[in-house]
């Protein structure tokens, strides 16, 4: 079949027979696609943005003015409503889910040993995975700074003015 | 998958203990993010309810614990810009070791430049 189309001898392809002799060595095409190596490079790739958003991400919400303690929903609304924050945390949110899924992913493969195990616990992974980037998603294209009929106190200052 | 009598160690040393970190850290970081992103979907419920759980994060508890999760982090961050230094540089491998080092010297200095502040926001009398 591929062997043929590739204009190599079939018959070198085929099981249980023996190979014409001194005829060229055809290494065997893998079944299994580049999948890992794509999942190493990207691995690299997001790694170097991540530290950039996360570090970002970081220094805004604990290191400026009163860091952690002026966190509250009035807050995210200043935030949220910049495009600019909502691509980062989108973004952020995307990276980290996959970069974090696939770390899993691999400690699952090296220490989860049956079949059985393994399978359940990547099911997990994938269904907490999908969850959380797709509620993630929702919640910053969603998100209304100023909801209607909600105490004045508790929003951003825009909200009011 | 193969397994050893008695358990396997690698190599050890500096090699072997920044992936066991890495793992960890990395491990520990991830199921934050799921609890984080939950958490935060609540400002779609109300500004109360949103308020009233990242009011649990304004404690002193939870502030040691993001002083935890920003250490986490920042290993995390420094030791993997290592990985890829050692991945993609020629000498990479070789330096692998003082490298881990350097990692370990701007983590304390990240810390440092850190800690102060979060700490005195978190303790500090507001």
């Amino acid at each position: 079949m591929s062997g043929a189309t590739h204009g190599t001898p079939a018959v070198a392809e085929r099981v249980g027979t023996l190979d014409a002799p001194r005829s060229p060595y055809v290494r065997k095409r893998t079944t299994r696609g580049n999948y890992e190596l794509y999942s190493w490079v990207f691995m690299r790739a997001s790694g170097v943005v991540l530290v950039v958003l996360v570090f970002g991400h970081l220094f805004v919400n604990l290191m400026v003015g009163e860091g952690v303690k002026a966190i509250d929903f009035a807050f995210v609304g200043g935030k949220w409503s910049s495009p600019f924050w909502q691509i980062w945390d989108l973004l952020m949110l995307w990276l980290a889910m996959i970069h974090g899924t696939n770390g899993l992913r691999t400690i699952i493969n090296d220490y989860a040993e049956r079949d059985v195990t393994r399978g359940v616990l990547k099911g997990l992974l994938y269904l907490a995975f999908t969850i959380v980037v797709v509620l993630g998603t929702l919640v910053i294209f969603t998100f209304e700074p100023c909801p209607v009929g909600a105490d004045p106190e508790l929003l951003a200052s825009f909200c009011t003015a | 998958m193969p397994t050893a009598q008695g358990g396997t160690l690698y190599r050890g040393r500096e090699g072997m203990w920044s992936w066991v970190a890495h793992r960890v850290t990395g491990f520990a970081i991830f199921f934050f993010l799921l609890v984080h992103v939950t958490d935060t979907a609540l400002v779609r419920v109300s500004p109360e309810a949103y308020n009233a759980v990242i009011g649990t994060y304004q404690t002193p508890i939870m502030g040691l614990g993001e002083v935890g999760l920003v250490a986490a982090i920042v290993f995390h961050a420094f030791n993997g810009i290592r990985i890829m230094l050692v991945d993609f540089l020629a000498n990479g491998p070789r330096y692998q070791r003082v490298m881990l080092w350097i990692v370990l010297g701007l983590f304390v200095v990240t810390m440092a430049g850190f800690l102060p502040r979060h700490l005195m926001n978190v303790f500090g009398g507001h």
